[in-house]
């Protein structure tokens, strides 16, 4: 499997060594790019794509340890495989090469054979890193996929300031009876994936799809300056994004269609809940309920978007609101203050 | 008395993997770029620049080993390890001795490279 051209990086400062080691690595049928120190290397990195790197440890400008440290700290770069080739002495440093992330320490001179069974190997298993990465994101969020990644999967939550949004289409079961199967999966494709770019271009990850509704959060899994502002600035999108969809639809002679968006904030319990064998990302909690509860209201107080008094307030006029008084829940004992969103058809 | 200079089993070896053709022009770069590190282990000296020193001699190390240029990599290695001396009169001894090590080496080489 490892026989497919890879793209390596090699770094280091010595011409001899640079020379031979692309030499090795390009007998081996991999296309090589070099580097003559850290500092250059990284450039290389931020900028092209690779599957492997070898790097030397003693450099000028910035040596092996310095771009190993760089590469732990930046989310795109420390998945990638780096086997150290260094003439450097003493046990400590290849101690502290494998404590940096280096994946192999190979000594020089190389022996061209071991080289390139490390070589095989790191990419190996770079497919099948890049393999299960695929897996995970294409089922879960990019944001639940690193959250993952570096805390690992543990069933059980936290406790984190959020927002948390409802959306759904108003009169979707109508709408569903009176078209083809077909066209309903469509609609619900284009909508989604509008929905999705709003809601993610804000930083939030929508966590639920059930039907024609999702739940997205603001501030969980991965923490988020100013949730409130970016749900509501998402929402408000949403809103604009469904204008011009309808828009193309009407010239198709298709019927509109309009949502509804709940929006509340603050503290609530986020986690994997589920199984060890099936769990999903979401969140919990008073204001969970709260966000559903505006959401639905929506059909009665003929508005597109609710917010609850803690998201109005962080957002601090920025966003016009309309105060809509106090309302007393489902099964709530305190009524809430909602808010309506000023939207464009408002104005 | 060129055993002691150069193993040569190294450098066959560097023939067979890398080719002939390959291993001549990589020992012709190590022939361009050896003085220089000749010179920076010297200015280092000179400057009291300890980590100049260092990574020349370990540049030195690493390619006479590259080569099988065993006593030039014996001193090289050395001369890392130690890093600059109190005394720069005892440096200055090891690094003719180096310099000499190394013209012996090189001249070995182009013999082995055209042999």
């Amino acid at each position: 499997m490892a026989e497919a051209v890879a793209r390596l990086l090699i770094v280091e400062d010595n011409k001899v060594n640079r020379l031979l080691l692309s030499r090795s690595v390009e007998v081996q049928g991999h296309r090589v790019t070099q580097a003559d120190n850290g500092k250059a290397a990284l450039e290389m990195l931020r900028r092209e794509a690779f599957d492997l790197l070898l790097l030397d440890i003693e450099m000028p400008v910035m040596d092996g340890f310095g771009v190993l440290e760089q590469m732990k700290t930046d989310a795109d770069l420390q998945d990638l495989p780096v086997i150290v080739t260094s003439s450097v002495e003493g046990v400590e440093n290849i101690v502290r090469c494998i404590g940096l992330g280096a994946e192999d320490y190979l000594p020089k001179p190389l022996n061209p054979v071991l080289l390139k069974a490390r070589i095989d190997a790191s990419l190996e298993k770079k497919r099948l890193r890049d393999e299960l990465k695929e897996l995970v994101r294409r089922f879960a969020t990019s944001e639940v996929a690193q959250d993952l990644q570096q805390s690992g999967f543990a069933l059980g939550g936290k406790r984190v300031n959020a927002s948390v949004m409802f959306a759904d289409i108003r009169g979707f079961t109508p709408l569903v009876e009176s078209q083809t199967p077909e066209d309903t999966i469509e609609l619900l494709n284009d909508y989604f994936a509008l929905m999705f770019e709003a809601i993610s271009s804000h930083g939030g990850v929508v966590n639920q799809m059930v039907g024609d509704g999702l739940m997205a959060l603001f501030g969980a899994p991965l923490p988020l300056d100013d949730c409130a502002g970016n749900a509501v600035a998402a929402a408000l999108e949403m809103i604009e994004l469904i204008d011009q969809f309808n828009q193309g639809r009407s010239a198709m002679q298709k019927p509109q269609i309009s949502i509804g968006i709940g929006i509340a904030s603050g503290g609530v319990v986020a986690g994997y809940t589920g199984t060890q064998q099936r769990a999903t990302y979401t969140c919990v909690g008073e204001t969970v309920n709260l966000a559903a509860r505006l959401e639905a209201h929506t059909k009665l107080a003929r508005r597109s978007i609710l917010i609850d008094g803690r998201t109005q307030r962080a957002l601090k006029h920025r966003v016009p609101t309309d105060a809509l008084g106090a309302v007393t829940f489902k099964g709530k004992s305190v009524a809430a203050d909602v808010f309506a969103v000023v939207t464009r058809q408002h104005n | 008395m060129s055993e002691s200079v150069i193993d040569q089993n190294v450098y066959a070896e560097l023939q067979s993997t890398a080719g002939a053709e390959f291993a001549a022009e990589l020992l012709d770069t190590f022939l361009e770029e050896a003085p220089g590190m000749l010179t920076d282990l010297r200015s280092a000296r000179a400057q009291g620049d300890a980590e100049c020193f260092r990574r020349a001699a370990h540049s030195l190390k690493s390619n006479g080993n590259t080569f099988g240029a065993v006593s030039l990599a014996a001193l090289a290695r050395e001369l890392e390890l130690a890093g600059l001396n109190a005394d720069p009169a005892h440096d200055l001894d090891a690094l003719a001795k180096l310099d000499a090590a190394y013209a012996r080496a090189a001249a070995a080489l182009r013999k082995l490279c055209s042999g």
